[in-house]
């Protein structure tokens, strides 16, 4: 047994067959997640080198880094809840890498209702995300943030905030936009023609990506 | 379990499809799909090639005009004022902001256009299919979009030219806060926005391309093409892709701070600033911050441009020794080394942002490392030439010209590399020499290296070896001309206007007019290859036999013009390394041929009882 198992290691890079037993598209995909994956890198690395050359959290310095409790307090139609609002944008981006993990199951099984359902909640939760993150754009525009000036504190951190949120809202608009002709093309039978449901994989690889930045996102502005 | 059977069946699927392709040579495609928006590796090949060259010659064109002031500060160039109008001030000169202009240009399209578009862009997708065994790229439309990213990006850098205000003038690297300010130079006014928008669209195109390459050589190589039994040029063009994929995405960033900080009020890389003696409201950013992430890619940048010449130049020289390379999997280990350790020496480039002196050591023991495999390659391109059965023609002589170069440029990198003494070499001609003697004209002799060799396989036709001869040692004649003397002008600032103004620089101003002169005959002589390539493309000697360089790559077996699917009936398997020349007693023994009974494979070795039984059976061969 043991034999057969070394020898079929070595054949795997032997050629004639993908040596991970992955399509060329899936590979793709995880080789531009890793490239993505320094972009955000060099925005959230900026980040860090900015941050730490302003003053620290002092409410008597209008100059020092703002807390993140003063900014993010509010949601439509409540005040005074920090972090709230975000919590609810996280809640829903999280779950709808869950119903993102649905479709991609219903996806092996080849059952075109089932993906159809999973991949609209999916969509369903990256609209919410983004409309929430224009209210919260738009909120704090009104209070007086922006990418020059930010009456919380260091202008810096308006700068960044709408960058760094601005790209990553960005990506999850094109999620919604891909996930979107995804629906599609499952609902016309383009994908039980082919045979399978890889590009929902892929899809999804992209989607739960997203996912994961916003977390280090969250952490960078509303945590910290 | 039904996870894999999907895959199964779709690879499967993915093959038959190209499959079909491959029997399907003689189905005609419209001349847009098949020579415009082409998705055949080899046409796309073609295309950047032919960008490549382009851009090549207007980038050398820019460099002939400073090279006019710089050397002949006090000509007389109202002639060209009909071309350049107002870049040609009155009394016959050419304009400050314009020479800017002109050196930022220059290094940009030379760095970005050429030496990556045209060198990766050209011979990646020309050879990776070819050279692994696969019928096409992993995904050809992606890298039809590769090409035409990169077209329109060229298409941007080529609009900001006829700008009212100039082009980006800021220098190659755009360095904030002179690149960040609309109103601080001419070039800054609206020039360097084309040239970041440009820059984005070229990243996009690095990507597409890198991970088409990527993917194509993990996943498509021919039965029998292990990893270690690759040509030496796909080892480098592989490792070039994935330094591409994780550099340039960094260069992005920073490209798209900038992009805030010019247009959105933002201040990333700007703090206390006077401009005009007014004080500017930007605060809490840091300049240095942008020249460490430009600089996360600039530095691997390099290896971008230089690796795919040491994979070239490899192959050439092994096959036009007929000899194997020395020292294989050294070559491949040492690819791998310069790869990681290009990620960590970007702050060398920095030593004079005052930083703090222990990190500086860092990055100088990294840098003095990367030496070390870079050395290794060079023993090995020395050691395959000796006791060669060398032929001496076009492509060789290139290739024999890269080791030189990269010789002659590297010693000099050395120096450069420790922190103490660049921080008074910093900006001076020194380093210009230095870096265009070892990744400019080296990584141009590996592309003429590349392009002689396989232009036959590309075109049908062979380029003409009279013009070739010519163009090498002209060429070697004018790089060493130039670059040699540079090293002496140790005290003379870069990106001066004019040196005339200072009493210390009058004494280069003989040595700088003798260097001007010969970049300007050196230009003529890269206007005579391509007239030759383009000449040849049509008139050149017929190609008649399918393997004329009698090399054991797959390229070779392919038909005399191959068609979109590359080989007519099955892909061919492979059963040996690419490098069995003169083994055995024969000349070559191409990578498709099966081992004979006896035969070792190279890199295996057997055990000591293994090679007595061989030898013996051998010998009883010969007798019988």
């Amino acid at each position: 047994m043991e034999a057969v198992a070394t020898t079929n290691a070595k054949d795997l890079w032997s050629g004639g067959d993908s040596p991970f037993k992955v399509s060329y598209g899936k590979i793709m995909m995880w080789y531009f997640l890793i490239s993505d994956t320094f972009t955000f890198a060099g925005l959230l690395i900026s980040y860090g080198a900015i941050r730490t050359s302003q003053p620290k959290h002092d409410a008597a310095n209008p100059l020092s880094w703002p807390d993140p409790n003063e900014v993010f307090n509010a949601g439509p139609g409540f005040h005074n809840a920090p972090l709230i609002f975000v919590t609810f944008m996280t809640f829903t981006l999280i779950l709808s890498s869950v119903t993102m993990v649905r479709a991609v199951q219903e996806g092996h099984q080849m059952n075109r209702s089932g993906v159809l359902k999973w991949m609209a909640f999916t969509i369903l939760g990256g609209l919410v995300f983004v409309g929430s993150q224009a209210w919260e754009w738009s909120h704090l525009i009104e209070e007086g943030m922006t990418p020059h000036g930010n009456p919380f504190g260091a202008s810096s951190f308006g700068a960044l905030f709408f960058l760094i949120t601005g790209f990553h809202g960005f990506h999850v608009s094109v999620g919604v936009l891909l996930n979107s002709w995804a629906f599609i093309s499952t609902y016309r039978g383009v994908f039980d023609r082919r045979g399978h449901y890889e590009m929902i994989e892929k899809l999804g690889l992209y989607w739960h990506f997203v996912d994961l930045v916003w977390v280090y996102v969250f952490l960078a502005f509303y945590l910290f | 379990m039904s996870e894999h059977h999907a895959v199964a069946h779709h690879t499967e699927a993915h093959a038959h499809g190209h499959d079909h392709h491959g029997h399907d040579g003689h189905h005609e495609l419209g001349f847009i799909r098949k020579y415009i928006f082409s998705e055949d590796h080899k046409t796309i090949a073609k295309q950047f090639l032919v960008t490549g060259i382009f851009w090549a010659i207007i980038g050398a064109l820019l460099s002939v005009l400073f090279r006019i002031q710089l050397g002949y500060p006090n000509a007389d160039l109202t002639w060209m004022k009909p071309f350049l109008g107002k870049w040609i001030t009155e009394e016959g000169q050419i304009a400050p902001e314009f020479y800017n202009a002109l050196i930022t240009m220059h290094g940009t399209i030379l760095v970005f256009f050429v030496l990556t578009a045209g060198l990766s862009g050209t011979f990646s997708n020309f050879l990776i299919p070819l050279m692994v065994g696969a019928r096409d790229m992993a995904s050809g439309f992606i890298n039809m979009l590769s090409y035409w990213f990169f077209f329109i990006s060229g298409a941007v850098m080529f609009v900001s030219f006829f700008l009212a205000t100039g082009p980006a003038s800021g220098g190659w690297t755009a360095y904030p806060p002179l690149n960040a300010l609309h109103d601080a130079s001419s070039g800054g006014v609206l020039g360097v926005d084309y040239w970041l928008i440009s820059m984005a669209l070229f990243i996009v195109s690095a990507l597409l391309g890198g991970l088409n390459y990527i993917t194509t050589v993990i996943n498509l190589r021919t039965k029998g093409m292990k990893m270690f039994r690759l040509p030496l040029p796909i080892w480098a063009f592989f490792l070039t892709a994935v330094i591409g994929v994780l550099s340039f995405p960094v260069l992005l960033s920073a490209a798209i701070l900038l992009l805030f900080d010019r247009n959105l009020g933002t201040s990333f890389y700007l703090d206390a600033i006077n401009l005009a003696g007014e004080p500017l409201a930007n605060s809490g950013g840091s300049p240095i911050l942008y020249q460490h992430l430009f600089w996360f890619l600039g530095h691997p940048e390099v290896y971008i441009i230089i690796l795919p010449a040491m994979g070239i130049v490899s192959e050439v020289l092994s096959v036009h020794s007929r000899k194997p390379i020395f020292g294989y999997t050294a070559m491949i280990y040492s690819l791998l080394a310069i790869t990681v350790l290009s990620f960590i020496v970007w702050a060398h480039h920095m030593f004079m942002t005052g930083m703090n002196p222990f990190i500086g050591s860092i990055f100088v023991i990294f840098t003095l490392i990367i030496a070390v495999p870079s050395a290794i390659k060079v023993f090995n391109w020395l050691t395959t030439l000796w006791k060669g059965d060398i032929r001496l023609n076009p492509q060789m002589l290139f290739a024999i010209g890269f080791v030189s170069l990269f010789i002659s440029g590297g010693l000099t990198g050395i120096f450069l590399g420790n922190s103490s003494i660049d921080i008074r070499l910093h900006d001076t001609y020194f380093v210009v020499a230095h870096f265009h003697l070892v990744m400019g004209v080296a990584a141009f002799f590996g592309m003429f290296a590349g392009v002689y060799h396989w232009f036959p396989k590309m075109f049908g036709r062979y380029l003409n070896p009279t013009l070739g001869y010519i163009h090498f040692w002209g060429t070697i004649s004018a790089a060493y001309l130039i670059f040699y003397p540079m090293h002496f002008e140790i005290s003379l600032p870069r990106r001066y206007y004019t040196h005339s103004g200072f009493e210390t620089f009058s004494d280069f101003a003989h040595l700088n007019a003798f260097i001007s002169t010969v970049a300007i005959i050196s230009f003529a002589l890269q206007l005579l290859f391509v007239f030759n390539f383009f000449y040849s493309i049509w008139y050149g000697r017929k190609l008649r036999e399918s393997n004329p360089y009698g090399a054991n790559t797959l390229e070779w077996t392919t038909p005399l013009r191959p068609g979109h699917g590359n080989w007519e009936g099955d892909i061919p398997e492979v059963h040996r390394w690419p490098y069995d020349y003169s083994k055995h007693g024969r000349d070559f023994i191409p990578q498709t041929e099966p081992l004979s009974q006896y035969e070792i494979e190279h890199g295996e070795h057997g055990d000591e009882g293994d090679r007595d039984i061989i030898k013996k059976e051998e010998d009883e061969n010969h007798k019988g």
